[in-house]
């Protein structure tokens, strides 16, 4: 549509006008029974960063997407730039200078960074052939202009995840987005790669600028932001200046009670038993795991987690975090090495039988693998215990039902209806689902993975609660994390996955983030035991 | 939104569920209606004239009802077997020859037991043997899928080729009755034709195999929605990865569900050899078996569903003989191919503009 970039969006400059870049007031959403906005208002002044907070299913995104113009609003108005534009078009959002950036790709992965991002605007010599010059030209004079360093002519394949993301950027600043949306950009980032982002919003703030933060990763909102809408349950509960806050101060206002921010780990658990046998827990020999291509995704690893312990592995996603849960899980064919849960060698078992050995597993993905999602809350409850419920093959739906009330109960998932599809709850619900069935059984291992990722403050607390309380009842625990501040605050020991090995083990007590930074990214190189 | 609340049913979701199941079919039916309509006319006859003499065809008289009924009963056990796959997410096109091996099956069965054997013996032995000769033949497709990946759908087809091509040579070669590409008939003594034992349908083919129809169809509802197998091949079907996490064996469940899938189909094939002829022709089966595809799409594969799907396709399909005077019969295969295309495009829509409907009534 626009040319090329800095083309459109003129009125947006300037700190000085009074008039909001964004205006939402009074906004409904409703899908069936759920009710995702409800009287929700934003107002973003143009040249800030705004955060905009709240638990999952606060309703956070689709008040996005309605400015994006991909929803209609029920109710409400929207206006930009002091133009009335509710209900309009993605078309036209794109035109006034609305950019989303979405937290999951858009980008064809066989195609240049310059074709990615001329793509639909195409530049053309003769009205037919791609003029790649000027497209890879164009580019390269934003990427100067913004500090969204990436080689124009690099596949997107080749890509890391940061480098995906800054192409992500420069796509809808290549538009002439001078309003940019980004949904939760640091889920999938290492901490170095954290700071170039923020250096580069902060130079696009600079520059005239709105940024629309959506998180829920207070240290982020705290370092970066301008200003702050948190939201909860579909409504705008506050609008505070960054700087006349605290992050207790936001969790308690996103989740309307005091939320304790730090996992209260350093004591000593007092359920732990007095001497474990030497061979409990979870072991794995110099495990080789090969990939789809033949690479070794898990190259010679060998550890082992006690009981009463929790052993938490860090590292940039795609190392081979994924693949060892999944071999350990019984998931994924080992090529070499053992896997012994409490001293029996299980490394050809099947999943049921690591199952029935005491092996617990929270997936990463958990709208894949953990759920199903036209499933019953209920039926989702007993997946994978499916045959402690059946009697003589029948399911008994008399202790499925109870089953999902006490868990229901115990765990606080909401709605708390057992008959609803689990597709129905918000995220973090979902993965109180999983947490609740994994964590609620009898179990002497359990694997970790992601455990809080995309879920609110309050189901994190609780969350991390559960990890510690197993712990305390002599669990052995394997916690996987993207999160390098969830890995230090819970583990007693930390290891760094780099190009499936560990780069380096080491007491949680001696890591810090900058330490475990530096093995993440393979700047340090080391040799774990 | 307050700590500790109970745990409530308060959804009663059945009537959206009964809304979101029956609507898209009935919004099918009423745009086959119409194009019914219009075909109608453009041979100069009236619609209002010809649907009366279709039904007075079908569901007027019981010679009619009662072919139907026996039409509905092939369907019936064809979009079981289809729909049953499908709930594991396999596509079964292998109905055709499954039908036909159950057919054969029976025959064989009914020829080989003495004079003499109790009826009930009997027709559960032939039965049996149906079951066992259709599960023979979708096992088939289970294995070379769960061992070496094959597609279910192009082995299913296949086999319908090399199966009934065996069937034809096993009957022209070796068993048939001289002039006729039948198998010898089944000595009444062993096992009177069905369709007699109640003389209340008028001389049609309707037979007991509709009830065991009802009685499969039953088994495999309360398989599906009660048995923790069901719940392990449902949950193959729609994530098989989150099975795979639940320890189930998704190999196992695929070639379970193949496998039974055949079975159900080749019991069909006692709806034709016990109930109507007594004997196994070449051919017999001929359409059924992908006719209950359609079956089980417009069922929405849920067996209650599917046996009305039948019940629908078979009036159809009767009703063709009956309006043969006034317009080709073959408008009704055209009435069919309408029937299915609408339920294939007004699943997703209807679905759609319920939930919109929904959304704005609760704003």
């Amino acid at each position: 549509m626009t040319g090329g970039p800095a083309s459109t969006g003129e009125s947006a400059r300037g700190q000085t006008s009074a008039v909001p870049a964004i205006r939402m007031e009074g906004i409904d959403k409703s899908f069936g029974a759920i009710r995702a906005n409800r009287g929700t208002s934003v107002e973003v002044m143009p040249g800030e960063i705004h955060a905009l907070v709240g638990e999952n299913g606060a309703g956070k995104s689709t008040l996005m997407r309605i400015l994006g113009g991909l929803m209609k609003p029920d109710a409400g108005h929207v206006e930009v730039n002091g133009r009335d534009v509710t209900g309009w078009s993605t078309n036209e959002a794109i035109a006034a200078g609305i950019g989303i950036v979405h937290q999951h790709f858009m980008l064809v992965p066989t195609l240049t960074v310059a074709e990615n991002l001329v793509l639909g605007c195409e530049p053309k010599t003769r009205g037919i052939v791609l003029d790649y010059k000027r497209a890879a030209e164009d580019v390269r004079k934003l990427s100067t202009e913004t500090g969204l360093v990436i080689a124009p002519d690099r596949l997107i394949s080749d890509l890391s995840v940061g480098e995906a993301q800054r192409v992500e950027i420069l796509k809808v600043l290549f538009r002439g987005a001078r309003i940019l949306v980004l949904d939760e950009p640091t889920a999938v980032l290492s901490p170095p790669e954290v700071r170039e982002l923020w250096t580069v919003l902060r130079r696009l703030r600079d520059k005239g600028d709105t940024i629309v933060l959506i998180t829920h990763r207070l240290d982020e909102v705290v370092e970066i932001s301008n200003t702050i809408t948190v939201m909860r349950a579909g409504q705008t509960v506050a609008r505070v200046k960054t700087s006349e806050t605290t992050p207790a101060e936001i969790a308690r206002l996103m989740v309307g009670r005091e939320v304790s921010l730090s996992a209260g780990k350093r004591v000593q658990p007092s359920g732990r038993p007095a001497g474990p046998q030497p061979d409990q827990g979870l072991e794995a020999r110099n495990l080789i795991v090969v990939g789809s291509r033949g690479i070794r995704v898990i190259d010679d690893v060998s550890f082992s987690v006690k009981p009463g312990e929790i052993l938490g592995i860090a590292g940039v996603e795609g190392n081979g975090q994924t693949e060892l849960i999944e071999a350990l899980a019984g998931l994924r064919p080992v090529f070499a090495g053992d896997i012994l849960i409490d001293g029996v060698d299980m490394t050809r078992r099947s999943v049921a039988q690591r199952h029935d050995a005491g092996l617990s597993h929270i997936p990463e993905d958990r709208q894949r693998r953990g759920l199903i999602l036209e499933y019953t809350v209920a039926n989702n409850l007993i997946l994978g215990v499916q045959k402690y419920f059946s009697r003589r093959g029948i399911i008994d739906r008399t202790r499925v039902m109870e089953n999902a009330i006490q868990e229901i109960s115990s765990f606080d998932i909401r709605p708390p209806n057992p008959v609803l599809a689990a597709r129905a709850l918000s995220g973090g619900n979902q993965q109180k689902i999983i947490v609740a069935r994994e964590m609620g059984r009898e179990f002497s291992v359990l694997l970790a993975s992601q455990p809080t990722r995309g879920v609110d403050v309050g189901a994190i607390e609780f969350i991390h609660q559960q990890l510690l309380d197993a712990r305390a009842q002599g669990k052995a625990i394997l916690l996987v994390s993207a999160e390098l501040n969830e890995v230090l605050a819970l583990s007693d020991r930390v290891a760094v996955m780099y190009r499936g090995k560990f780069a380096v083990m080491m007491p949680a007590a001696e890591a810090s983030e900058e330490v475990l930074g530096e093995y993440m990214i393979g700047t340090k190189k080391g040799n774990a035991a | 939104m307050t700590e500790g609340v109970q745990p409530t049913f308060t959804a009663a979701p059945w009537r959206e569920r009964a809304q979101e199941a029956l609507i898209p079919p009935l919004v099918a039916l009423l745009v086959a209606l119409i194009c019914g309509d219009l075909l109608i006319l453009s041979y100069g006859q009236s619609p209002a004239a010809v649907y009366r003499l279709l039904l007075e065809g079908t569901w007027g008289n019981a010679y009619g009802f009662g072919q139907v009924l026996y039409k509905a009963t092939t369907l019936a056990f064809t979009g079981l077997a289809v729909s049953f796959g499908l709930r594991a997410g396999l596509f079964n096109i292998g109905g055709e020859s499954q039908l036909a091996a159950g057919g054969f099956g029976a025959a064989l069965m009914g020829l080989a037991l003495p004079v003499g054997t109790p009826l009930i013996l009997a027709l559960l032995v032939c039965m049996i043997a149906a079951g066992l000769a259709g599960g023979v033949v979708g096992a088939v497709p289970a294995y070379l899928k769960t061992r070496f990946g094959a597609h279910e759908v192009i082995v299913t087809i296949m086999l319908n080729f090399i199966v009934l091509a065996l069937l034809n040579w096993f009957i022209a070669g070796h068993l048939h009755v001289p002039e006729t590409l039948h198998t010898p008939e089944i000595h009444a003594g062993v096992l009177p034709r069905l369709a007699d034992i109640d003389p209340r349908f008028h001389g049609s083919a309707a037979n007991l195999a509709l009830i065991v129809a009802v009685l499969v169809a039953f088994a495999v509802w309360f398989y599906l929605f009660r048995a923790r197998g069901g719940y392990e091949l449902r949950a193959v079907g729609l994530q098989p990865q989150a099975a795979e996490y639940g320890g189930i064996s998704v190999g196992r469940v695929w070639m379970r569900a193949l496998t039974f899938s055949g079975v159900i189909a080749g019991i069909g094939g006692i709806n034709y050899v016990l109930g109507y002829k007594h004997y196994y022709e070449d051919g017999f089966a001929s359409g059924a078996g992908f006719l209950g595809i359609a079956v089980a799409l417009v069922g929405r594969n849920h067996p209650l569903g599917v046996l009305v799907a039948a019940f629908f396709f078979a009036t159809l399909s009767q009703g063709g003989l009956a309006i043969h005077a006034f317009v080709p019969k073959q408008m009704m295969d055209v009435l069919q191919g309408v029937v299915i295309l609408a339920v294939a495009m007004a699943v997703p829509e209807v679905r759609r503009i319920l939930r919109g409907a929904r959304g704005r009534s609760d704003a």
